[in-house]
């Protein structure tokens, strides 16, 4: 079952910032779905291919045509921050 | 006839259109006064434009809801999440584009549970809808709004989206019809996406022709989308189909324990009446279908916890920056912008995908997921439709299962399965359980929607169920 | 004390030249305005989706077929998930367990893989320092995102730093021969990363390796090679232990930093990414890969041969070195069928190989190299007013004839500057005069190095001789 510890993991992985309390109620949370869902584990699928899709199982391609892009002040007009040129992001390497 | 014109259904509408006994303006304008009526919280978004703009297609302008996670140039598109509060996309979804091409043009966008997880609509950021039946109970979800505001007359049709039965149940606890359709025959371009292996748009509407009429409109493969096919069949008109012959199948593991004794008898007498009308109703067994829900809620938020991954304050939508670096404004942006479900969902489906994890969990799910669609496949040998309760329950009262979640997911026990392997079902009212709708689940094989169609149409024609309880006056 | 060997892999990206990116159509154009070629999908905006390149999984089909791969029938795109900001979605679209090739080989170096994947965009960091720690904001620029790259991964059979370069260099020639990409180190069309450990010789199992990224030349990746092997000779013959990362190579200092020493260990999380279908890769696919297959290096290394008489060595230090190659070739055209085809050769391979890195624009023009050889060869110039034209030619162009006419770089010889020049070393050195007179074969060397000195390098060393020789037994 996940402990306090996988929470804080997943949760990092995921960048979900969490809470002390958050954390006991996902681990119980999350417990108590993995039970559930636990039930797959009793199949013997041995032998069986997993599908990552359901009815077409190869695709198709596109052909290398270029299609007009977006106007840059339309690129940028929903970002939280831009210098006019390019969205502005927080320094990668300080923090945590 | 400007009123009274929004109590016909869309294909009577169309041809009132067609014969010149309605003007398009006029459509627009009693669509508009209705879509104002809306006490249920079912539409985030309501255009103020006089005339609406379309082609001249078929569809005969009339107007569409849409799910609020299809992407509208210009219109908010926010997948009822804070993360996306007022976000307006650059671009439009091929199949809203599409109908509006067609002559069905954007009227109101509809609130749905956030990125469309949820059975309830409760998930919502921006407060829960309404059920019109019982404005305190919930109308079902994901595609709540559209279906509430469908039942309630606030539209004539609308767009929802199904991954795991967000349109079906909804449908069913709203008392309107629902399709499902086959995985891949309507682009996914510009639904903003939960399971990408899963979501379907399709139709919400009054009646079984009008939900034919949206589908045909909508289907077809999309450069844009590498999972989209072109329908084999064309989509036909809707005719009831003679019944005569037809081969249902119910299976056991679907219809029995955790429906609800109202549900059961709605469902019961449904199969009655297919067989007053020729068909033949057996049992068919699907031995795999128990553990569908168990795949679904690993390989659901497996696809989730990634698809979300790009909410990440940097080009759209919230930020929340604390000061500390680039990771510390990830961190607080999600958390601040996501609702408790999705950030749940986005946990397990981070720990399912995780190293040490994937093949107990996330690997073992694509495996059922196999033999979920190959018990179908043999099913279809049998049979040329099953058919299930849509829920096992009538619309539950708002807050009383948003405590446990797992109770809440099993909502989804009936749907789930068509939704893994892809299949095309479409739910319709067949009655009241304490004056509360009851959906009819009738499920095909890939393609088959022209088949699923008519074998509704054929029982709506014999329920003649009334949804008119839930018109707002 | 153990000897120790070095066992060397090699991870290339190449940036295929496709006219539009890997999963949208925007054209991968560089130098443009920032975020000026973007669309929903290369911005990973809500709802947009990711479709394939045709052309680009027929450059990694040529790739594989170019270096001996098997050709995956079914081939699947995973999603590498982790957040950074030059990755709008929050994971890239790569190839994970069933890539595009397999298997393969390449002058001696086993190819473990080929697979197809998509570029980042460009991080800005706006510091004085420039650089990421402490930079006070960072400005993305989606303009590269997306773009196609093709990840070649050799297994771990190189075992010199000399040989990382060369093999390297052939790659490259392999790919530019094949027209599918730029491959510039410098614009980072090509870029390569090296996984480096040691072992004692003798011993099979694998030490402990380092990543070495950002070598972005092939002089660095010689040198940051070479840096990182004696790094860890050191550390472990003093008893210490190698330690997993990724380091940096500064070809400045010459020094290596770890990159993510403190970052815990990824988890990527790879999954089948579920808005693209397997690729079904048909034989219509693979013969149009096949027929637009050009000569490839080891074909051209036997022409040269059998062409020109070149020894085996020298054709393929040539046909390796796709410059070089180029070069000779059209050298060896404009020089025609009279003159001797090995000298070109030798002359490219040495004295143009030497002055000339590889990918560099500052080069020699054929037909230059072909007029100077064209002097060199009818005697007009010596061989070292010849280098010293070459260098002007790399450096500032020209013509070769108009260099020996304005700096006055026409052999010396039989005419009365060449005598007088003899006359005045005989008169400075008197002594080795008399000693070459007296039969003293050494003390001819440094009366040739006057006249030398005197010419500028003009005349030829042999008719010096024999004038010193024939004044010295006439007086
Ligand atoms: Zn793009």
């Amino acid at each position: 079952m996940i402990d306090r510890s996988e929470v804080l993991h997943i949760a990092k992985l995921a960048r979900l910032s969490i809470s002390d309390e958050e954390v006991d109620v996902l681990a119980a949370e999350l417990s108590g779905i993995l039970d559930h869902v636990e039930m797959i584990s009793k199949l013997n699928l041995a032998g069986v291919e997993p599908s990552a899709h359901s009815v077409a199982q190869t695709g198709w391609l596109r052909p290398d045509v270029p299609h007009q892009s977006l106007a840059r002040e339309k690129a940028l007009d929903q970002a939280p921050a831009t210098d006019g040129e390019g969205f502005e992001v927080p320094p990668p390497g300080s923090g945590t | 006839m400007s009123t009274d014109s929004t109590k016909l259904s869309v294909t009577e509408t169309v041809a009132a259109v067609a014969s010149g006994l309605l003007s398009k303006a006029e459509l627009h304008a009693a669509w508009l006064d209705r879509a104002g009526l809306d006490d249920l919280n079912a539409l985030s978004w309501v255009s103020d434009s006089p005339e609406l703009v379309h082609g001249d297609g078929p569809l005969g302008g009339v107007p569409l809801g849409v799910k609020d996670l299809f992407c509208t140039e210009g219109v908010p598109s926010q997948s009822g999440s804070k993360i996306l509060e007022g976000y307006l996309p650059p671009y439009t979804a091929t199949v809203v584009e599409a109908l509006a091409q067609a002559g069905a043009p954007l009227i109101a966008k509809t609130h749905q549970d956030e990125f469309a997880m949820g059975s309830s609509n409760e998930n919502c950021a921006f407060g829960p809808v309404l059920n019109p039946w019982d404005r305190g109970r919930v109308p079902g979800g994901s595609s709540g709004g559209s279906a509430a505001a469908v039942a309630a007359g606030l539209v004539p049709w609308a767009l929802g989206t199904d991954t795991g039965g967000s349109i079906r149940q909804p449908a069913a606890l709203c008392g309107v019809v629902g399709l499902k359709p086959t995985y891949g025959s309507v682009s996914r371009y510009g639904m903003i996406a939960f399971a990408s292996s899963l979501d379907q748009a399709g139709p919400i509407t009054r009646t079984v022709a009008d939900a034919g009429l949206l589908y045909s409109q909508m289907t077809g493969k999309d450069p844009r989308d590498a999972t989209s096919v072109e329908h084999p069949d064309s989509v036909e008109p809707v005719v009831p189909m003679d019944l005569t012959g037809v081969r249902l199948g119910v299976p056991e593991e679907l219809t029995g324990e955790g429906v609800e004794p109202g549900v059961r008898e709605a469902f019961e007498a449904t199969l009655d009446l297919a067989r007053s009308l020729g068909a033949t109703v057996a049992p068919c067994p699907l031995p795999h279908a128990p553990h569908a829900l168990s795949a679904y809620y690993l390989i659901a938020p497996a696809e989730c916890s990634s698809n979300l991954a790009r909410l990440d304050g940097v080009r759209f939508g919230l930020r929340v920056d604390p000061d500390e670096g680039l990771d510390g404004m990830y961190g607080a942006t999600r958390a601040a912008g996501f609702g408790p479900e999705v950030r749940r969902r986005i946990m397990l489906g981070t720990y399912a995908l995780s190293s040490g994890y994937y093949d107990a969990y996330y690997g073992r799910a694509q495996r059922v997921r196999t033999l979920i669609s190959q018990d179908f496949d043999s099913a279809f040998e049998d049979f040329d439709a099953i058919v299930t309760p849509t829920s096992p329950s009538v619309a539950f009262e708002l807050g009383s299962k948003t405590a446990d979640p797992l109770s809440m997911y099993l909502s989804d026990f009936c749907t789930v399965p068509m939704s893994l392997a892809g299949i095309p079902a479409i739910s319709i009212p067949n009655g009241l359980s304490d004056g509360l709708p009851v959906g009819f689940q009738i499920a095909g094989p890939a393609f088959s929607e022209n088949r699923i169609l008519g074998i509704a149409a054929a029982l709506e024609d014999g329920l003649k169920f009334d949804g008119s309880p839930a018109w707002i006056a | 004390m153990i000897e120790l060997e070095p066992v060397i892999g090699l991870e290339i990206h190449v940036q295929l030249a496709t006219k539009t990116k890997m999963f949208c159509g925007c054209e991968p154009v560089f130098g443009e305005n920032p975020n000026t070629r973007t669309c929903p999908v290369c911005l990973g905006l809500p709802g947009a989706l990711p479709v394939i390149n045709e052309r680009a999984v027929d450059f990694g089909l040529r790739l594989g077929l170019a270096l001996g791969c098997e050709l995956a029938n079914r081939s699947i795109f995973h999603r590498k998930n982790y957040f950074y900001a030059d990755l709008p979605k929050g994971y890239q679209i790569s190839q994970f367990d069933e890539p595009l090739c397999s298997g393969g080989f390449l002058d001696g170096v086993r190819i473990h893989r080929v697979h197809l994947e998509e570029d980042a965009a460009k991080l800005v960091h706006s510091s004085s320092s420039g650089r990421i720690q402490g930079a006070d904001s960072s400005v993305v620029d989606f303009n590269r995102g997306g773009t196609p790259l093709a990840e070649i991964v050799t297994e771990p059979d190189i075992t010199s730093a000399a040989q990382a370069r060369e093999w390297l260099s052939l790659l490259r020639t392999t790919v530019k021969s094949l027209g599918i990409s730029d491959v510039s180190m410098e614009e980072g069309s090509l870029r390569c990363d090296a996984n480096i450990s040691l072992r004692p010789v003798g011993e099979t199992t694998l030490g402990t390796k380092t990543e070495l990224k950002n070598m972005n030349s092939f002089r660095f990746v010689e040198k940051g090679i070479e840096a990182e092997i004696e790094r860890q000779r050191e550390l472990i013959q003093s008893g210490g232990t190698v330690v997993q990362e990724t380091l940096h190579f500064d070809p400045r200092s010459g020094s290596l930093t770890a990159l993510r020493s403190k970052e815990e260990a990824h988890d990527y999380r790879y999954f089948p990414e579920p808005d693209l279908l397997p690729v079904a890769v048909g034989p219509e696919m693979i013969k149009a890969a096949q027929d637009s297959l050009p000569e490839l290096p080891a074909a051209r290394a036997s022409r040269y041969e059998e062409e020109f008489g070149l020894a085996s060595e020298l054709a393929q230090r040539l046909a390796f070195n796709g410059d070089l190659g180029d070069l000779f070739e059209a050298t060896a055209a404009i020089c025609g069928a009279g003159s001797d085809a090995r000298l070109v050769a030798t002359w490219v391979n040495g004295e143009v190989s030497s002055r000339v890195d590889e990918g560099s624009d500052q080069t020699v023009e054929p037909e230059a190299l072909a007029e100077l050889l064209g002097l060199l060869e009818d005697d007009k110039i010596t061989t070292a007013a010849a280098r010293g034209i070459l260098d002007t030619l790399i450096e500032h162009g020209g013509s070769p004839a108009d260099l020996v006419e304005s700096q006055g770089l026409g052999k010396v010889g039989g005419g009365d500057e060449l005598s007088a020049a003899v006359d005045a070393a005989i008169a400075s050195d008197p002594e080795a005069a008399a000693k070459v007179a007296a039969g003293e074969q050494k003390a001819l060397g440094p009366l040739v190095g006057l006249v030398m000195k005197a010419t500028q390098g003009r005349a030829d060393g042999g008719e010096v001789r024999a004038l010193i020789f024939s004044k010295l037994a006439d007086s």
